[in-house]
Formats: C-alpha cells, structure tokens, sequence
C-alpha cells in the first residue's frame, strides 16, 4: 500500500515538473511576445549604432586580405536564382540590354548599362564577408564605388538614405512589393569599399552572388549587401517604404544597423 | 569553544552586480545558443572551412530519419534527441544544434535571439565595468581576492581539502580559500572580459574600428570560436561554484548574497 503510494507521488511528481519545466519554457517563449519587450530590446540597436559611429570613423577600412586567403567555394546564401521572368530575360542575354536606374532626390537621375558601369573608373578588394547566420567567407570583389555614381547624379541636399531594389523574391510569391530591397545611410553610401561589384574572384559575378550587379558594404553584416540590385533611390526616409524598417530582412525583424 | 559569529559578507555592490550578472549570463546564454543555431558549427582563422569545421551540431540522415550528431576534430558521436536534432513540443523531429529547451525564444528565431543577446550584452557591459570599478576603487580586488604568496604555496592543501568537501571554519572562514579568490579572479578579470572581446572581435563594424581585435584573437571564426569555448567554461565555473553554494551550508551562503550577513562556525578546538 505505502508502495503503491509512494509511486503514486512519484509519478505526481514527475508529471508536476515535467508540467512545470514546460511552463516555464513555453513562457520563454512567449517572453519574445509582447511588443513592449520587442521596444525595449530594440532600444540596444540604437544605442549600438551611436557607439559604433562614434568609434568608428567614417573612412576607417574594413580589413582587406591577399589572394591566398580567398574562400575555395565562396557560399551564395539566400536567393542564388530569382525566378522573376523580366530578370531571367536579361541573365539569358547576358545583361546587354540591362540598365541601372539611378533616381529619386537626385538632381540628374541616369540609367547605366553594365559597359557604361564597367567603363567608370573601378576598385577592387579582397574582403571577408560575415553572414548573420554567424560564417565568413573571403571573396575578391571589383565594382564602381557608390560615391562615384552619386557624384554623377548629384544627391539634393535632403536626400539621407540610399535604397536599392532588387530582382529577387526569396520566397517566390510573384508580388513586386515582396521583393529584396536594402537601404544604408550616407556614411555607409560614400565609404571607399561601398561598391557595386559586377566581379567576383576576377569573374564576371555570378548570377548565384548576385550579377549583374550586388552592392558591397564591408564594415556591416552580409544582408545588408544586396544582390541583383536593379535599382537605386536617395531618399529622405525609409519608414514608408514597404515594410518601412529599411530592408527585406529588416522588415522581418533583423536590425538596419548590422555592424555586429 | 568560540561562539559562533555572524559578519557582514559581502558589499552592497557585489551582491547587487551578482544577481543582475546571474539573470543577464542566463539570457546571454540562452540567446546565445539561439544565434549559434543559425549555423552551428565551429572554425579557425578568418573564414569558414565549410567541409571541416572543428566543432559542429549536425543533423545527420539515416534511413527514413535524421539523427542528432555532434562532431569535435573530426569525431563524430550520437548525441540523437540532444544535439543536432531532438524533438519538439509537438513531438517533432526538430533540426537544429542546441534543442528548443535551452534556446531564447524556444522556437528558431534569430532575430529574435540577436534582440535579446544585444540588449543583455549592453547591461552585461555596463555591470561588469560597475563592479570591475568598484573593485579596483575600493580595495576589494587587493583586500577580498588577490591571494597572498603564503596562499598560493599552500594550494595544494587547499585542492585536497575541497575535494574532501571539508570547509574552512573559525578565522579562515572570514575569507575567500584562495581557490576562490583564483576562480572568482579568472571569471571576473579573464574569462567575462574575453567573452566581450571575442564577442566584438565578430562584429565587422568594430573590426574595422580595431583590427587589433582580429589579430589577437586569431581571425572573426578564431574569435566566435573562443567565445564558444569561454562561455561553455562559464557554464562550467557556475555548475562548479553552484555545487559549492550547495555542499557548503546553501541557507547561509545564500543568505550572504541578499543580505550580506555570514555565519561564521566556530573553529574547532585544536587538538
């Protein structure tokens, strides 16, 4: 009987904080919850970006490598094939009749073919790229530097954000507005290694990293680095763009400041 | 026989910075095996050998299933239903490196994870530098923790006491044994600094600020690495110094750390 008893606890036992142990966990998650506690934890990303400017100057280099230490098979994350047909023509006529639009508070907008891009005066890095998802990769990239398209469209003076709209669709849903876009400010706009690069490993940029064209900012994490970039807008504000925290990825939670 | 004595323990400030530092290392944890998820595999150097990472928590086909496997240096071991695949609250194969259980949020989301990481990491920063400060300034660090060339001869003693679990009485017990003032020395002033260090050194934002970071550290995954390890040995101090809290009178230990008061035991009679 006392035995019968004493297992009878014990499994109340067991179930009690097994019970309990789930509670508790569930409740970590639901802690993620409440959109006061997204506010709250928010509040660090301003407060890193502030430092990070302030320690960081605005022409310091990201660290540049040597041909030895490129990556044997530099990872495409992400979309590597966008299925949008407009893009698909183009890759299958190697981008001839591609052009980039430059516009928005621009006091020239311009379109450039791939030649008149790869006819600009270029720079070429070998720099590390950090994915979010915590690797890095080193890859050789060769590109117009963004500050010289922006002396060639003249930025009005209340343009603060560089946009860039992009052919994929990481989840393929057909709509123009569910595509990959990214935005950075002016210091990030007119740093030397901010480049569009039309070449990788001395190769014209595949189209699984990218091609024609994919923007590189090497002091921030990799999804701020754009691939199949079809389009750049200098605006005043981000917030009514899309989902209006400045990014496909940004807009799904992750920070637009993605220096750490 | 002396009567049995009640001090005053520990400061304001270190009981204060002790409890913050024990919520903001558990979120810091938990979030981190959240954001270690993502891509949970280890390396060394600057990038990704992808083929050969020196650590990784994979997910393994066979047959029909997947298993969970952990791989160190090339060694593979079944770590199915823990590490690298376990099951869900739903009773699901679930993929990933550390289970649902451990991580911040419960479910995969590394955004989410990165938020609270961020966020903690900031308080962690400014607790840490309150009571590195505060033990610099005030003499804790020269008074409470540096042990004296006398101590450190007499380690070996120490080691063999502890590992008998006979605790100091009387006297002694007024103060930290000097395995205590060493492993509160190295978590306090080596092992949380480099957590930080490693912890920046895979921000690109401050490895362009300071490139020294990646050259001290051995590269951004040499660092993530490190950071990996670091806090793997926090969790182990904390295992370890949690067992002593518990083996060494719980109630008046922790009595010690809210309230600061300390019940000293009465050295027995010598003999």
């Amino acid at each position: 009987m006392s035995g019968e008893r004493e297992m009878h606890r014990r499994g109340f036992l067991t179930r009690g904080l097994a019970a309990a142990s789930t509670a508790l966990l569930a409740g970590c998650d639901e802690l993620s919850d409440p959109p006061w506690v997204k506010r709250v934890l928010d509040s660090a990303e301003e407060l890193t970006r502030v430092s990070q400017r302030a320690l960081l100057s605005p022409t310091a280099l990201a660290r540049e490598y040597t041909e030895a230490d490129l990556s044997p098979a530099f990872k495409a994350n992400g979309s590597t094939d966008p299925g949008d047909p407009a893009y698909k023509a183009h890759a299958a006529n190697g981008f001839a009749d591609w052009k980039l639009g430059i516009r928005g508070l621009v006091e020239q907008p311009l379109e450039l073919s791939l030649a008149e891009l790869r006819a600009m005066p270029s720079r070429t890095q070998i720099t590390r790229h950090d994915c979010v998802e915590g690797w890095s990769c080193i890859g050789k990239w060769k590109g117009v530097p963004l500050s010289a398209l922006l002396d060639r469209v003249k930025l009005k003076p209340d343009a603060r954000y560089i946009v860039f709209y992009c052919a994929d669709n990481l989840f393929e849903t057909g709509k123009e507005k569910d595509k990959y876009y990214e935005s950075i400010g002016l210091v990030d706009a007119y740093h030397p290694q901010t480049i569009l690069a039309y070449e990788m490993n001395d190769q014209t940029l595949p189209i699984a990293n990218g091609a024609p064209l994919r923007l590189r900012v090497e002091r921030q994490l990799g999804y701020k680095m754009a691939k199949y970039v079809m389009r750049i807008e200098a605006v005043d504000h981000i917030v009514g763009i899309r989902g209006g925290r400045g990014g496909f990825w940004e807009d799904l939670g992750y920070e637009w400041y993605a220096g750490i | 026989m002396e009567k049995r004595e009640v001090i005053y323990r520990h400061s304001g400030t270190v009981r204060i910075t002790h409890w913050i530092n024990v919520l903001v290392l558990l979120v810091l944890l938990m979030s981190g095996m959240q954001i270690f998820n993502a891509h949970p595999a280890l390396y060394l150097g600057a990038q990704s050998n992808f083929d050969a990472p020196i650590f990784a928590l994979d997910a393994k086909q066979d047959g029909d299933t997947v298993k969970g496997v952990t791989t160190v240096f090339g060694h593979s071991f079944d770590t199915d239903g823990v590490f690298g695949a376990a099951t869900d609250l739903a009773g699901n194969v679930d993929e990933r490196g550390f289970p649902w259980s451990v991580t911040l949020p419960g479910h995969r989301d590394l955004s989410m994870g990165r938020r609270w990481h961020f966020f903690f990491a900031w308080l962690f920063l400014f607790n840490g530098l309150a009571y590195l400060l505060w033990s610099l300034g005030s003499g804790h660090l020269r008074r409470d923790l540096a042990p004296s060339g006398k101590e450190l001869s007499h380690i070996g003693a120490s080691i063999i006491e502890h590992a008998q679990l006979k605790f100091a009485k009387g006297e002694e017990a007024k103060r930290y044994n000097v395995l205590q003032k060493l492993s509160y020395l190295i978590v306090a002033f080596i092992l949380l600094p480099l957590m930080l260090l490693t912890g920046l050194a895979m921000s690109p934002g401050m490895d362009a600020a300071f490139p020294l970071l990646l050259d001290v550290l051995g590269g951004r995954q040499s660092a993530r690495t490190i950071h990996f390890i670091t806090a793997s040995g926090i969790v182990i101090f904390v295992a370890v110094h949690v067992f002593m809290v518990l083996v060494s009178g719980v109630w008046n230990n922790l009595r010690s750390m809210i309230t600061g008061r300390y019940a000293i035991e009465p050295a027995e009679e010598k003999r």
